[in-house]
């Protein structure tokens, strides 16, 4: 799987941006999105995701179900 | 002179527009007491020479020259339970708001276009609608590309603080003399109450843990300034209840640490805004409350009472908003030339009114040296700047308050009328608004006012004034206060306590 982001919710505050470790989040139409090829779920990198540690609105950084989980190579 | 108690004669109205607004209007009044003010006597020359022309570190510059913030920094660290930054509207006025957010590159291009519109704007700040330091390079690119085009313009930033201790030596490289740092508690435990988290070292940590660690670094990033010789504002909100009676100890670990200036704001709190605070229905303070918190604190140090908790992206003198005249879509079509010496002559002008309106007052204070009373007053002023009663009652979208005795004139405060989202009221009810916001002045001083509303006016207890109308503001209430005075000795008049004021309610219109 991978984090998406909730575009209705997103505040395009950029936060998530630099934090990601994967380089997958950029702007797009005035929100921000995750790149799912890019996405590891910050595993391997650190314990939380950073776009939802960072997020400041509730629930807009979320897992998608559409993606298989994310495997460690 | 002590004059006695009367009743309100307003108590009706008031109580009316009370029961309907749900809160009441009790009043802690008649703690007043007057600090030493911030005259430019008690002042280092080489601090006077900073904060001369920053209209946010002083109440004199405030009323000659204007600030302007730009809105590259989005990104936050921490969260606090004041702020949302779901709902972004055109027509609030408050931190953390903004239209637009900029790139460095257009921050750039806009200022120099507000610089040469407005010669006598002095200071570009950055103040979110995040934090600058969690944004550190688009915040010091904006810095370096004004810094290089606009070098006569003092650079400044607003932070929590979490990771200023991270970014001091950048600060001092550009020559930024002025930081604020919002400082709402000294103590955890009365921080797990305004902060739910902070993001620190890739993690959110919550509860006391994150506060104990802000309040850390903030006292930490604090010390540095002083060290680094970076004149500090700190800046915190108040929220009964929970901190208030909190930050005369936050006074005293800030003063301790070598801040400059103590700005205590009252909490902005409306369900619309989104705000935990907002939406849970903490209350924000009144006007006499703010104003005991501020006395109480005032001693050694300078309390700043003039802040308009502007918006990220304010433009102009504190307390209007020029914003909407430079979009970015405006400002990329304006042919912008920097004149570098056009400025600097125009602020020479100001600088001959400043002196001019400080020698009026002086000399009026003098013949008030003889007087032994212990009257104090409030009086509202309409204006429009340059220390002068040049608004009229109607057009004026807010009052600046000051206090008068026998030591002479001080600004405590401003109220803002300019209310919309009012649940209903329509015009008629403005004047009752107005009259709420000012309910605590004796006079009211202005430029002009109708037949109609100068009766309610009276009616409500306030003296409505328009024979000082484009006089300076200070030399005018010196005049009022002698009368005053005199009436009292006289017989005429009996002094009496006002009561309490609204500071604001709801949200409010951009001007």
């Amino acid at each position: 799987m991978t984090y998406k982001i909730i575009s209705s919710q997103c505040t395009a505050c950029s936060a998530c941006e630099p934090e990601c470790p994967n380089v997958a989040i950029y702007e797009k139409d005035g929100t921000f999105v995750i790149n799912p090829k890019k996405c590891t779920e910050c595993i391997g990198y650190f314990d939380d995701p950073q776009c939802v540690a960072v997020c400041p609105v509730d629930n807009t950084c979320v897992i998608d179900n559409s993606y298989p989980r994310y495997q460690a190579a | 002179m002590q004059g006695q108690l009367q009743t309100r004669p307003l108590d009706d109205v008031m109580q009316q527009i009370a029961e309907h607004k749900g809160c009441g209007t009790s009043s802690d009044a008649g703690k007043a007491s007057c600090g030493s003010s911030s005259a430019p006597e008690d002042m280092a020359p080489e601090v006077w020479e900073k904060v001369k022309n920053h209209p946010c570190y002083s109440e004199e510059a405030h009323h000659h020259y204007a600030r302007m913030h730009v809105a590259v920094a989005p990104a936050c660290n921490i969260q606090c339970n004041y702020c949302n930054r779901k709902y972004d509207c055109a027509n609030e006025s408050r931190p953390g708001v903004v239209s637009e957010k900029l790139t460095p590159e257009q921050a750039s291009k806009k200022v120099l276009a507000v610089a040469s519109t407005i010669p006598q704007m002095t200071v570009l700040g950055i103040a979110g609608p995040g934090d600058p330091l969690a944004n550190p390079e688009k915040t010091f690119k904006t810095f370096e590309l004004i810094y290089k085009a606009a070098p006569d313009i003092k650079l400044c930033l607003s932070t929590n603080g979490l990771a200023l201790p991270d970014h001091v030596d950048t600060i001092k490289s550009f020559n930024v003399d002025h930081v604020t740092i919002t400082i709402n508690m000294v103590d955890p435990e009365v921080g797990q109450h305004i902060y739910p988290w902070i993001f620190w070292k890739h993690q959110r940590v919550t509860g006391i843990e994150a506060a104990r660690i802000l309040t850390e670094r903030q006292m930490l990033g604090l010390e540095m300034l002083t060290a680094a010789g970076i004149l500090c504002k700190v800046n915190s909100v108040m929220i009964p209840g929970i901190n208030d009676k909190h930050l005369v100890e936050v006074n005293r670990a800030v003063k301790s640490r070598g801040a400059f200036l103590h700005n205590i704001m009252p909490l902005i709190s409306a369900p619309e805004h989104g705000t935990v605070f907002g939406l849970n229905g903490q209350r924000g303070p009144t006007a006499q409350e703010l104003k005991a918190l501020q006395d109480d604190c005032e001693g050694e140090m300078n309390m700043m009472r003039h802040c308009r908790q502007c918006r990220a992206d304010a433009v102009g003198l504190l307390g209007e908003d020029r914003s909407a005249e430079f979009t970015t879509d405006k400002i990329m079509e304006m042919d912008v030339e920097y004149d570098i010496e056009k400025r600097r002559a125009y602020q020479e002008i100001v600088e001959q009114d400043r002196l001019e309106k400080v020698a009026a007052k002086n000399a009026e204070l003098i013949e008030l040296q003889e007087e032994y009373s212990d009257v104090k007053i409030l009086i509202a002023v309409a204006t429009k700047g340059s220390g002068r009663i040049n608004e009229h009652f109607g057009h004026a979208q807010e009052f600046q308050i000051y206090e008068i005795g026998v030591e002479g004139t001080k600004f405590v405060g401003h109220r803002r009328v300019d209310l919309y989202c009012q649940g209903g009221y329509g015009e008629e009810d403005t004047l009752p608004t107005v009259i709420r916001a000012i309910n605590d002045c004796v006079a009211v001083f202005v430029a002009k006012i109708g037949g109609c509303p100068k009766d309610e006016l009276r009616a409500a207890g306030i003296d409505p004034v328009d024979k000082y109308a484009h006089e300076f503001i200070e030399q005018s209430a010196v005049r009022y206060f002698k009368e005053y005075l005199g009436k009292i000795k006289s017989g005429e008049i009996v002094h009496m306590d006002r009561g309490d004021a609204d500071i604001r309610q709801g949200a409010y219109i951009a001007a």
